[in-house]
């Protein structure tokens, strides 16, 4: 019931924007998205970490082709909608001194995409999952499409059909696993758990379903949509991408992907994990020459998040552990990163890196926010960033020194590029040809606070995200250690 | 069966009512007959009756898809409804749409292939008259001849086909031939798979299958919309009932000697009705070549001919048609002005957001995406099609249907583009094809989350 209510809240919301009059929505979008937080911290206290599947729901959805409507909460899909239902008011938050022409759309497409969302980390069947996966899709096309920058048609359309591509890829990786199960075809998630398969076709589903996630998080070579729609994309667009959407590429791996294809991944791993390296390296060196700060954020959390899938695919509870924390971590700090570019624009419309400098003279409340969230990002210890990347590294350690060593460049390079950013724009001297930079108001405020205060508890105590995460990623690691 | 009945004498009264003086009641009278039609139909649900010396059989199959084609005929009514009002020619037009409407359902229903033969000819030639209706307009006569000459010689292929089948099995009826080709199928004459081929030919030629296609898109251009809004969903409709019905009945034994090479097609049609879709300027056109498309598709299921294809070919065009019909009420209503260019459709979103939103909807139905039915629709063929081991072609479907979103989006952003002149008024939108497109809409959507409605039914 209580799966059902989070799936609802938002979606009649969303519904309701469009009858509710232009100048209230914001305010209803924020309210309802609030509600929707509080209804998930009351889901947080009933939860019990040691039972998988929880508050379940299932409804026959399509009967004689085996397709249920099936949701449920194990520890992973907990911390998952946790990190969307505080990301959403946030978000929404954040858009509140936009001048919005069409608020209506705006904020009943942000909650269209956070049911989507919901979905796609709550669903227990196949088919259900893929449906929701498409459906996150279409809200943040229409939010690029309808207030993304000048390039913004061209940009948005490939990343559609991009990431499109992929998920037609792991449809087909679905239906032959359903085609697989015995008896009367199902969509079941257990049922594709229990299939054994054979090594050959596990191989042919890795690659199915590693490239449709690849795509979403992005992992070179299949990176290029992401800088330019997130430098395209209106701040909100650009939030929800990089803090949640990316999240629904590695929840695809720890879910569906390494429970069904052992073989496969111990096979093929080793290619994807080099990939990540490619990624990671490749990224943060791409960082280090950006001017623009937007798009060096871009490539930052193709760095990061290319971290995390290496975790994923090393296979241990270390890894693992360490990619639960730092997708949390990482949407969490880049949505602030994200919001910092915003408040910079907005007051001196230019987010180059030469065009600004000395801002920290004027605002000592915002240096010192923007520091603690650019901390959490290159993973200070007690920072949240620090746990993340700390358990990811050890866990690609035991996988294979090398590659620990190449993906620990990210922590280097990483304070690198944001140090260098974070001098260009906030130390030296004023860049006379700007307006002077203006202190913070309320609302940004709330939203760095909040971001801030959320990096340093789970970074000085993550125990409570471990311990929620821990028996469900032991459930995904049973699936492949009889392999070995 | 008395639905046949009910509506061919619905055409001669539609003919009459110039003449008896009932112009006005025509409308009401076509849509009330229609609906009993539809009534009649279901009352006949599960009972599977031969009729007439097992001429036509009406079985589930049969009026599953002829009660489709009614309700298709009654949606199009919808928006026909004011172009009618503005015609001279109003009755003759309406008998010879019921007409058509007569011999697909005889295509759908036959059991015999002079029955096919003779349903066809009744559908084609009103069709041919209905193509080139606006007698004053260069493009609809050529439309018209056009339709008429190709069509006249795919016809001829598939009399050849039939001869050649009866020929060897000494037979018309489809039982019969199948009785035939089991019972013989170690010493098949040759007679039988030239047969088999021509009979392909002259069917690939109706539903415009590439490399049979090229008459399609200058015939869908030059009609009048309407009539091209009918073309491409009901009359495709009834073409590819009446193909599969023939193959899956007849010639399933041999679909070895068909199969691949019918695999090809689809996939040619799939690609080069996409391919071709992306480069057009004009909307119309646009459409014609993505229902080029879309057949490719539901080539698919009767490549495969499992127990799930005559479902999902019944999905698949009802999917399909709705949608289409909403996209071609789109288009009237926006062509009204005079430009059938894609660029027409800029300024939609700010000038009328609501039917922007619907457009929004038919066509990420027409593109597949979830939860409209067109994804559905696709799925279900995916499915049949992995299951019989046509990975290759799933693999060129979804190739296709990526190279699909790329027009089916271009109509989407194109509305969210300003207009070059930002003042100019945009045609208005007329209450029927308002209703059309809200009524396509809903239905994307409601079979798209519960597509059990239909899928169960065959």
């Amino acid at each position: 019931m209580l799966t059902l209510i989070l799936f609802f809240i938002p979606l009649i919301a969303s519904l309701l924007c469009s009858v509710i009059p232009r100048e209230k929505v914001k305010q209803f979008a924020l309210v309802a998205s609030l509600l929707q937080l509080t209804v998930t911290i009351y889901v947080f206290t009933l939860f019990k970490t040691d039972i998988a599947n929880q508050f379940a729901f299932n409804y026959c959805w399509i009967q004689s082709l085996g397709i249920a409507f099936k949701a449920g909460f194990d520890g992973i899909s907990i911390l998952l909608v946790a990190l969307t239902n505080f990301l959403l008011p946030l978000i929404i938050l954040s858009s509140f001194r936009n001048e919005n022409e069409n608020p209506k759309a705006f904020y009943g497409l942000i909650l269209f995409m956070q049911f989507a969302l919901v979905g796609v980390f709550t669903a227990m069947d196949g088919f259900l999952f893929y449906v929701f996966w498409e459906l996150a899709l279409i809200p943040i096309y229409f939010i690029c499409l309808m207030w993304g920058g000048k390039d913004k048609v061209r940009i948005t359309l490939k990343f559609f059909i991009y990431t499109l591509a992929g998920s037609l890829l792991m449809l087909v990786g679905l239906i032959y696993l359903y085609l697989q199960t015995p008896g009367v075809h199902t969509f079941d998630i257990q049922a594709f758990y229990n299939l054994s398969l054979t090594p050959e076709a596990q191989g042919w589903i890795f690659w199915a379903f590693f490239i449709a996630f690849a795509i979403k998080i992005p992992i070179f070579p299949f990176h290029t949509w992401q800088p330019d729609t997130y430098t395209d994309a209106p701040t909100q667009g650009t939030m929800l991408l990089s803090g949640i959407m990316l999240k629904m590429g590695i929840y695809g791996m720890i879910r569906w992907m390494l429970p069904l294809t052992p073989i496969g991944i111990s096979e093929w791993g080793h290619t994807a994990m080099v990939l990540c390296v490619i990624s990671i390296v490749y990224s943060s060196c791409m960082a280090l020459v950006q001017q623009d700060f937007k798009r060096l954020i871009a490539y930052s959390s193709i760095a990061h998040v290319g971290l995390i899938a290496a975790g994923v695919l090393s296979l241990n509870i270390q890894g693992l552990q360490g990619a639960m924390i730092q997708m949390i971590s990482h949407g969490v700090n880049v949505v602030g990163m994200f919001y910092i570019v915003d408040i910079i624009q907005r007051r001196m419309n230019t987010r180059k890196l030469s065009e600004l400098g000395g801002l920290a003279n004027n605002s000592p409340l915002f240096t010192i926010l923007f520091m603690i969230i650019l901390l959490g990002s290159i993973a200070l210890p007690l920072t949240n960033g620090f746990v993340g990347e700390f358990l990811l590294l050890l866990g690609t350690y035991q996988y294979n020194v090398w590659i620990a060593g190449f993906a620990g460049l990210t922590v280097i390079l990483g304070s690198v590029y944001i140090l260098r950013a974070y001098q260009a724009i906030m130390l030296g001297e004023p860049n006379a040809k700007h307006t002077e930079f203006t202190g913070l108001n309320k609302i940004d405020k709330i939203i760095l606070i909040s971001i801030a205060s959320v990096i340093i508890i789970t970074g000085i105590y993550p125990k409570p995200i471990l311990m929620v995460a821990q028996p469900a990623l032991e459930d995904i690691l049973v699936h492949i250690k009889y392999i070995y | 069966m008395n639905t046949l009945i009910v509506i061919a004498c619905l055409g001669i009264a539609a003919m009459m009512s110039e003449v008896l003086g009932f112009k006005k009641l025509l409308l009401p009278l076509v849509v009330i007959g229609l609906v009993a039609g539809i009534v009649l139909l279901a009352n006949d649900w599960g009972t599977a009756i031969r009729y007439y010396s097992d001429m036509v059989y009406f079985d589930n199959y049969a009026i599953a898809f002829s009660s489709l084609v009614i309700v298709l005929t009654l949606l199009w009514l919808i928006m026909a409804k004011e172009y009618f009002d503005s015609f001279s020619s109003k009755t003759e037009n309406a008998a010879l749409i019921l007409f058509c409407l007569t011999g697909a359902i005889v295509m759908i229903s036959y059991a015999d292939l002079s029955m096919l033969f003779i349903g066809i000819e009744i559908l084609s030639i009103s069709l041919y008259v209905l193509a080139a209706s606006k007698k004053n307009d260069l493009r609809s006569n050529e439309a018209g001849l056009k339709y008429f000459l190709m069509g006249a010689f795919a016809t001829g292929f598939l009399l050849f086909g039939i001869t050649l089948i009866y020929g060897a099995s000494g037979s018309f009826n489809l039982h019969e031939i199948s009785t035939y080709i089991f019972s013989n199928s170690e010493h098949l004459p040759l007679m039988v798979y030239s047969g088999i081929l021509l009979i392909l030919v002259g069917l690939l030629f109706k539903i415009a299958a590439v490399p049979f296609h090229f008459w399609a898109p200058d015939v869908y251009e030059g009609s009048p919309t309407l009539v091209t809004a009918f073309m491409s969903t009901i009359v495709k409709t009834a073409a590819f009932a009446a193909f599969y019905r023939l193959f899956a009945t007849c010639f399933s034994d041999l679909s070895g000697s068909w199969g691949e090479s019918l695999a090809v097609i689809s996939a040619l049609t799939m690609l080069v009705g996409n391919v071709l879709a992306v480069m057009q300027q004009n909307f119309k056109r646009l459409l014609a070549y993505s229902s080029i498309a879309h057949a490719g598709y539901m080539l698919m299921a009767i490549v495969v001919m499992s127990k799930i294809s005559a479902g999902a070919i019944f999905f698949y065009a009802s999917a399909y048609s709705v949608a289409s019909l909403g996209a071609f009420a789109s288009f009237i209503a926006i062509s009204a002005n005079g430009n059938e260019k894609l660029i027409n459709l800029r300024g939609l979103v700010a000038k009328q957001p609501f039917i922007a939103g619907l457009i929004c909807v038919l066509m990420l139905s027409l593109a597949g995406i979830p939860p409209m039915a067109g994804f559905f629709a696709k799925y279900y063929l995916f499915y049949g099609a992995l299951e019989g081991g046509y990975l290759w072609l799933v693999l060129i479907g979804i190739l296709s249907s990526l190279i699909g979103v790329f027009y089916y989006f271009r109509v989407i952003y194109t509305m969210f583009l300003p207009r070059e002149d930002e003042n100019e008024e945009l045609p208005a939108f007329s209450f029927s094809n308002k209703a059309l497109l809200t009524i396509a809409a809903i239905l994307s959507v409601l079979l798209g989350i519960f597509p059990e409605i239909l899928q169960g039914l065959l």
